[in-house]
């Protein structure tokens, strides 16, 4: 590109002009201009060209006094049909993005037409007008010049339509993400952090709130819905253990493998689950239960284990219900079983088990 | 002698943190070096020849995989162990199949952050719950499952399965080695074993697997 205008510029510094010109084309092509507007703009523009192109020719006429004012008179000529060409083609280019197809009017046709016309006769006559002046070979001169103004003509045009078409693609794309995400990250993030600055003095509550942040923004960024009403049994478990953090403030590390429907059976295995890990919270005084799930053909196992304090089971006051009722009870009722692992100092460990339904198999 | 450790990770506070809890809390392992990005990280690791390399698995330019691609043919004998906020099945078994040899989330305890670089640098394998749970997950039999081209490395042993559900049950290696009767050494070599099985199985699940999954 440069090295072009630099063989302008040996012409009466033809060639800065021609570089600002398309200098001042360039940025347009950033700026959504409105529909409405775009008459006006075009008048513009026109009336723009004209007047730097008659300026070009006075200009360099003043400059080089007589002997260039043969010289400029085409070149200028010549300029002004390159840069209609030039504009016309940006314009096709933005009605291509707009209606998604290669469509150019009539009238775009007639001003490409008259553009390229105006460049052939300002390099005609810049020919024939040198060929007198000077004593240089007319072949080599025409060849060259003929060249140069298809080189203007089309390199820069397609430069252009290949940059601006990506890079106005990636922009959009990445002004989209933007906004998606600096609207989550302000619904979520930035409120949590607003509240843990006002419950600074509570570490519990601090706790709490970054824990139930922290499981929002993975959810997020990893792709699983929150807030609906699970159909799967992974999804069941992940909420059964939010709830428990959230209410106890502790972390609850969860692992499932395998996945299958959410009926009566492992509905109810999910609760005893729960109610396991709200156990542990609870009385092991510990910071972190980990719950382990494994989806098998014939079977669901749910393991949830704490490495707190550990109790006997046997010296357990009758009227505390919690694992007899909740978690024995509602098991066996749905034909599953329920062992425990635990012994002062030892820990706790809580096995479920759910035989899965035959039909429902996946 | 002290294990040499290497801190890959593109947060400076996070870096500072680990490498000021380390310094504190053990003699056991000396920070020789720290890098922020995956240019200073290759440069810095070959220029100190660290026994571990704690590498951070989302960092610009690639991340974490990107670091284990580039060092892996140069200097082999490093090893690595993934450490990161991130517990998607996709990006844990990435850097495994890179070949890290382990992998524990940033909200690992500081003492078993010591535990897991002290047994990377003696070769064997580190797996979190979380990441035992996507092993068992990705190498399950279920319908419809490609068939298996090589058994050797397509399928889990039963003993190798009841090892990785007891590290998903949050068991610890001795744990598991008194629960199953076995020793700690028996457990270690079963850890290895599936870690060599999740790096090289070419089983066209365990790759799909990864990407299709949905759940964290």
């Amino acid at each position: 590109m440069r090295a072009i205008f630099a063989v302008f510029a040996a012409f009466s510094g033809v060639g800065i002009i021609a570089y600002a010109l398309l200098w001042m084309f360039v940025p347009q092509s950033a700026l959504a201009e409105p529909e409405t507007d775009k008459d006006r703009k075009e008048w513009q523009q026109a009336v723009g060209l004209a007047a730097l192109g008659i300026g070009v020719a006075v200009f360099t006429g003043l400059l080089g006094g007589a002997w260039s004012g043969w010289i400029t008179g085409p070149i200028a000529v010549a300029l002004i049909g390159a840069a209609v060409v030039w504009r016309e083609a940006d314009e096709a280019q933005r009605r291509r993005w707009r209606d998604g197809a290669f469509s150019q009017g009539k009238t775009g046709i007639v001003r490409t037409v008259a553009g390229g016309a105006l460049v052939v006769a300002g390099v005609a006559a810049f020919l024939v007008v040198n060929d007198s002046v000077q004593n240089l070979s007319t072949v080599v001169l025409s060849v060259l010049a003929t060249l140069i103004g298809v080189a203007v003509l089309t390199v820069p045009l397609w430069m252009r339509l290949v940059r601006d078409l990506d890079s106005e693609r990636r922009a959009r794309i990445r002004t989209e993400e933007r906004a998606e995400i600096a609207a989550h990250l302000h619904d979520s993030v930035l409120q949590t952090l607003a509240l843990i600055q006002k419950q600074s003095e509570s570490p519990r509550e601090v706790k709490r709130l970054a824990r139930s942040q922290e499981r929002e923004l993975r959810s997020w960024l990893y792709g699983r819905e929150v807030g609906e009403l699970p159909h799967s049994i992974s999804v069941a478990i992940a909420q059964a253990c939010a709830e428990v953090e959230d209410d106890f403030a502790i972390a609850v590390s969860q692992v499932v493998v395998g996945d299958c429907e959410l009926e009566d059976g492992m509905f109810a295995l999910v609760q005893a689950s729960k109610e396991a890990m709200v156990n542990a919270a609870k009385h092991a005084g510990v910071a972190e239960v980990s719950v382990y799930a494994e989806v098998e053909p014939e079977k669901v196992t749910v393991f949830v284990r704490d490495r707190g304090k550990g109790f006997d089971p046997d010296a357990v006051p009758e009227d505390r219900h919690g694992l007899a009722g909740s978690i024995r009870g509602r098991m066996t009722r749905h034909g599953g079983e329920v062992r425990l692992r635990t012994a002062p100092g030892e820990g706790t460990e809580v096995q479920l088990e759910m035989p899965r339904k035959t039909e429902a198999r996946t | 002698m002290s294990v040499r450790v290497f801190l890959v990770d593109d947060h400076a506070l996070f870096r500072a943190g680990v490498k000021a809890e380390l310094d504190t809390i053990t003699e056991e392992i000396e920070v020789v070096g720290e890098a922020g990005s995956v240019g200073e990280a290759v440069a810095g690791i070959a220029h100190h020849r660290p026994d571990v390399v704690l590498l951070d698995v989302h960092m610009p330019d690639g991340g974490g995989a990107e670091v284990l691609r580039q060092i892996r043919t140069k200097i082999p004998e490093v090893t690595f162990l993934a450490l990161s906020v991130s517990d998607a099945a996709e990006d844990v078994i990435n850097v495994i199949r890179a070949g890290a040899r382990g992998y524990v989330t940033k909200t690992i305890s500081s003492q078993e952050l010591v535990r897991a670089v002290v047994r990377v640098s003696e070769g064997d394998a580190v797996f979190s719950p979380r990441l035992a749970g996507f092993v068992l997950d990705a190498f399950a039999d279920r319908p419809g499952a490609a068939p298996i081209s090589d058994p050797e490395l397509d399928l889990l042993t039963p003993r190798e399965r009841d090892v990785l559900r007891l590290l998903a049950r949050g068991y610890a290696y001795k744990e598991i080695a008194s629960e199953l009767f076995i020793s700690v050494k028996t457990v270690e070599t079963h850890v290895s074993s599936v870690l060599r099985k999740t790096q090289l199985s070419n089983r066209y699940e365990l790759s799909r697997w990864a990407t299709d999954r949905r759940l964290v």
